[in-house]
């Protein structure tokens, strides 16, 4: 049950041989059996995904449900939902209940998706190792000992491990993607403006944009059938007409361009996953894909020029955070600059303060044009690199990051190595395209992710593209073997 | 020394939208605290501005008014700071890219001489919240009714050179704003607030000096005060060969002082970036255009039409078209009465003398433009004479009747039947015998003096209904005997 494809799982319920309210509970008590050794999991609804399962067992009945009705998902813990603790990993909302619904989470639960939690993530998505959240760090299910990646690392080792069939998760530097690569599930981040951030919790607004995680690529699909669209609530949001995600599924890909930029496979990547990609490519050569090889000149530039932009942005997204009106509070503080600083200092964690900091710096009178401008006309670059190759060839592939997933807490006191794992998906998000992650492939019993990207609002082709690899290949299929013989 | 003041003036006015810039909560004055709010308004976390069409519609409204280069693609930044009453952190403005960008305005001073006032922008901004003190010992209470309200901030450059030339151009702007429909105008409420810049130089020196800003000034009177009591400041210390230090001021209207509030050493560092929650605003020409055909007329077209229309004086014209409440007053009953100048004589005496008593706006006259319009119908066709009209026009404000009513119930009809008029002084001249016998005996320049005591008594026993205009000639000739 923990391996059906949302479709596989569409049909039992519509068959009746599964009803939604017996699905959950598997689910639910599946969490409650595993989850302590992973951590994926802030916040389990149980009560609420209960009623949403009995709701959906109607709406099934009556005859008008969706694919998504009564499936069992999990929630990134940066999405707003109405009455359900939503912490984004911090401890300045450790006592946040929005009066709202996320966009997102709203138009799945339109669908009839039954939410099953809140999952982990590095504080204010802040982090590519799940390891800076205020709850705790995430294991990976493939091994305990290694980071799930980050930040939307609760959603990825949630589906990894068959705790939720599918997952939201936000992704503004490789957020999605790198996690689903390290816990061998398949992530698509959408183009920028796709799906609608309204109620989703801001880190960079320029950058950040919410996504599906789930086993396959035509799970992300049903999951994008909901979650894509215009949103008037986000002046972002695109109002291009929303692609059928699931249609062209099955579109074979004889005469498809695949360009393989040189700088993703240069020094830095580990050799083996490289020989991962490169077998995986050969895969689309025998589907009828012809092979370029293409440069993206620019590619060393994306990591400065993020942690630029991000950081500034951050900074100002973030005095929101400041104990007047919610959230994290200081006991007894003696006057509003007290309030202010010590409220801030106990409520966010290391890694945001640093980015404040940085960001805040970027900003400021006299640094701003040598920082931020300058980030930005790197930012004009690396959109010109991607739309350029993207003249010649139809999607561009690569790896998502340059190893598998690290060891816990290896990566922690080296913020430049950390920085580093984002180099092949931080441009993605700086030129605003889609971009996916699909297992391609295991490294030492660690899974490898291929990174697909494409042009703007090319997602249908995408999910077209990981399918068809997924029905010559079943690395996705491949589940871990977690502890107390709790086999997914 | 002899020193120049140079002022340059940054005017924040409240945008009359019915719904806020970045949200769809309404806006008002004086609803109970934070009933007026949003998501967006409130700063909660995932919430994300909307722009609102209808305050950039009324930004280009204003951008024509002054003769300005609308800026065809403006962009929204954040001016980041740490305030309670301020729910992001931030405040969404306009920095590099203003929504309107240089212009114009030809102000007209009490003594008929025009000066040109340059504006630097107006660019579109939402207000913060307030914070309240009073009622909360101890602590303050937080009110964001008042958050992202629409504001338009109107920057002038520094060539305003004296107090009442920056009150005349602060009525000016008061008058385009509320002629165009876009603010209320109610300074009160604070729906135009002044950040006065000031700064001396000796006369003849090109340099500008240290200045300092005044900050939150909302009427026009506290802004004529301020400024004078600033200048009178700044020349004291320089006089004293002391130096001014840039610093922002408050103004405190009770003492009559500015005081310091905090110097440029504390100042902010604001950080502004084009704000990543908002796209561009791009207009097209066409959109631009559109706005500018089906602009109302301003008040200096309308004082020249009054001028060639109706043959009214500048003066009378200025006065009549500052705003156009007033305006509009004066045509409607001119409309009626078909009278430029009565309609005009009367609406800027009687009509604003019982306005300014009773302490209201034309717009809550208790009479309206047509009521006092036909008020002056009956004046100019003789039923009653001007002293008579001011009654009934007393009598209107309390709310007897319409002027025909009160008329016809006191019986205050003019007599002009000549006849009437004949009898009345026949019976005037039988009973002063002596004085006319000594008029006869007068010389011409003696009877014109005399002639006055004949009249009232005329005017007397009639009670105010004789028509002078005939009690005149008839009571010449009748004297001549």
């Amino acid at each position: 049950m923990f391996k059906q494809s949302i479709s596989t799982l569409a049909q039992q319920l519509r068959n009746k041989e599964v009803s939604s309210v017996e699905l959950t509970r598997l689910f639910l008590d599946r969490i409650q059996q595993i989850d302590p050794q992973l951590n994926s999991f802030i916040t389990v609804s149980d009560e609420l995904a209960l009623q949403q399962a009995k709701a959906a067992d109607e709406r099934i009945a009556s005859g008008n449900a969706t694919s998504l009705t009564g499936i069992p998902i999990a929630h990134k813990d940066l999405f707003c939902t109405e009455g359900t603790l939503t912490t984004c990993g911090s401890k300045m909302l450790n006592n946040f209940i929005p009066p709202y619904e996320s966009t997102v989470t709203s138009r799945i639960q339109q669908a009839g998706g039954v939410m099953l939690g809140k999952t982990n993530l590095d504080e204010f998505a802040m982090g590519s190792s799940n390891e800076n959240s205020y709850y705790g760090a995430v294991k990976n299910p493939w091994n305990l000992d290694k980071v799930p990646g980050g930040s939307s690392g609760g959603s990825a080792a949630a589906i990894a491990a068959g705790l939720a069939v599918a997952a939201t998760g936000t992704d503004t530097g490789g957020s999605i993607r790198q996690p689903a690569s390290f816990c061998g599930i398949t992530g698509l981040k959408p183009t920028y403006g796709r799906v609608s951030r309204f109620g989703m919790i801001a880190y960079a607004s320029s950058l950040d944009q919410g996504g599906p995680m789930a086993k396959s690529a035509e799970d992300c699909a049903h999951m994008m059938q909901a979650m894509a669209g215009f949103d008037d609530k986000d002046s972002t949001s695109s109002d291009t007409l929303n692609d059928d995600y699931l249609a062209n599924l099955n579109a074979p890909l004889t005469g498809l361009t695949i360009g393989l930029p040189k700088e993703y496979f240069g020094d830095g990547l580990d050799a083996n996953v490289a020989k991962t990609i490169t077998t995986a490519v050969k895969e689309f050569e025998k589907l009828g894909a012809t092979i370029k090889d293409i440069s993206l000149p620019n590619l060393q530039l994306s990591i400065p020029a993020y942690y630029v932009i991000a950081p500034s942005e951050a900074s100002s997204n973030l005095s929101r955070f400041d104990g007047v009106r919610f959230g994290h509070r200081c006991e007894d503080p003696k006057d509003l600059i007290d309030m202010y600083t010590r409220s801030r200092a106990e409520g966010f964690g290391t890694e945001v303060q640093k980015r404040i900091m940085v960001g805040t710096y970027a900003l400021s009178e006299g640094y701003y044009d040598a920082y931020y401008l300058k980030a930005q006309k790197i930012r004009r670059l690396i959109k010109e690199d991607f739309v350029n190759a993207l003249k010649d060839v139809d999607v561009i592939m690569g790896p998502v990051a340059p190893t598998t997933a690290f060891g816990l807490g290896s990566k922690t006191s080296d913020p430049v190595a950390m920085y580093l794992e984002d180099i092949y998906t931080l441009s993605v998000n700086l030129a605003g395209i889609p971009a996916m992650s699909v297992p391609a492939g295991f490294v030492d019993g660690m899974p490898v992710g291929l990174q697909i990207m494409g042009n703007y609002f090319a997602e249908a082709k995408l999910l077209n593209i990981a399918h068809q690899y997924q029905q010559q290949t079943d690395w996705h299929l491949q589940t871990p073997t977690l502890p107390e013989g709790a086999q997914a | 020394m002899n020193w120049e003041v140079v002022i340059g003036l940054e005017i924040h006015t409240q945008l009359s939208t019915k719904s806020k810039l970045f949200s769809g909560a309404a806006v008002g004055f004086g609803a109970k605290p934070n009933t007026q709010t949003t998501l967006v308004d409130l700063g909660m976390p995932g919430a994300l501005p909307v722009f609102n069409k209808e305050a950039l519609r009324m930004a280009v409204m204003f951008g024509h008014a002054i003769n300005a280069e609308i800026g065809m693609t403006s962009v929204f930044a954040r001016k980041n700071y740490f305030y309670p009453d301020l729910p992001k952190g931030y405040q969404t403005s306009q920095m590099d890219h203003p929504i309107v960008g240089k212009g114009y305005l030809d102000v007209t001073l009490d003594d008929g001489t025009t000066s040109r006032v340059g504006i630097t922008r107006a660019h579109l901004e939402e207000d913060a919240g307030k914070s309240l003190h009073e009622d909360y010992q101890g602590m303050t209470g937080i009110d964001l009714n008042r958050s992202s309200t629409p504001l338009l901030e109107i920057v002038s450059e520094p060539d305003i050179r004296s107090a009442k030339e920056a009150v005349a151009y602060v009525k000016m702007i008061h008058s385009i704003v509320t002629y165009l429909g876009i603010c209320d105008g109610n300074m009160a409420e604070g729906s135009m607030r002044c950040d006065i810049n000031l700064s001396l130089r000796p006369k003849g020196q090109q340099e500008y000096g240290t200045r300092t800003e005044i900050k939150n000034v909302n009427s026009f009177r506290f802004i004529e005060k301020a400024i004078y009591t600033e200048i009178e400041r700044q020349a004291d210390i320089l006089e004293d060969g002391g130096r001014i230090i840039q610093e922002t001021r408050l103004y405190d209207p009770e003492k009559n002082e500015t005081r310091s509030m905090r110097s440029k050493e504390d100042a902010n560092d604001y950080r502004y970036f084009p704000c990543p929650d908002l796209l561009p605003v791009v207009l097209t020409q066409e959109y631009v255009d559109d706005i500018k055909a089906s602009l109302p007329e301003l008040p200096s077209q309308k004082a020249a039409r009054f001028q060639s229309d109706f043959s009214l004086s500048e003066y009378d014209a200025s006065v009549l078209s500052s705003s156009r409440a007033m305006a509009d007053y004066f045509e409607t009953a001119y409309g009626v009465v078909k009278d430029a100048k009565l309609t005009a004589n009367w609406v800027m005496g009687e009509l604003s003398k019982l306005l300014n008593q009773d302490q209201l706006d034309v717009e809550n006259s208790p009479v309206t433009a047509n009521a006092f319009g036909e008020l002056l119908v009956r004046v100019k066709d003789n039923t009653i004479n001007g002293k008579t009209a001011k009654d009934v026009l007393q009598a209107m404000w309390q709310g007897e009747g319409s002027a025909d009513d009160i008329i016809e119930a006191k019986g205050l009809k003019q007599v002009t039947d000549t006849g009437a008029i004949e009898a009345m002084i026949q019976s005037i001249l039988d009973a002063n015998a002596a004085q006319v016998e000594q008029y006869r005996a007068s010389d011409e320049d003696k009877q014109k003096k005399m002639i006055g005591f004949f009249v009232g008594q005329v005017m007397k026993a009639s009670k105010g209904k004789a028509n002078p205009g005939m009690v005149n000639p008839i009571l010449a000739r009748m004297l001549k005997g």
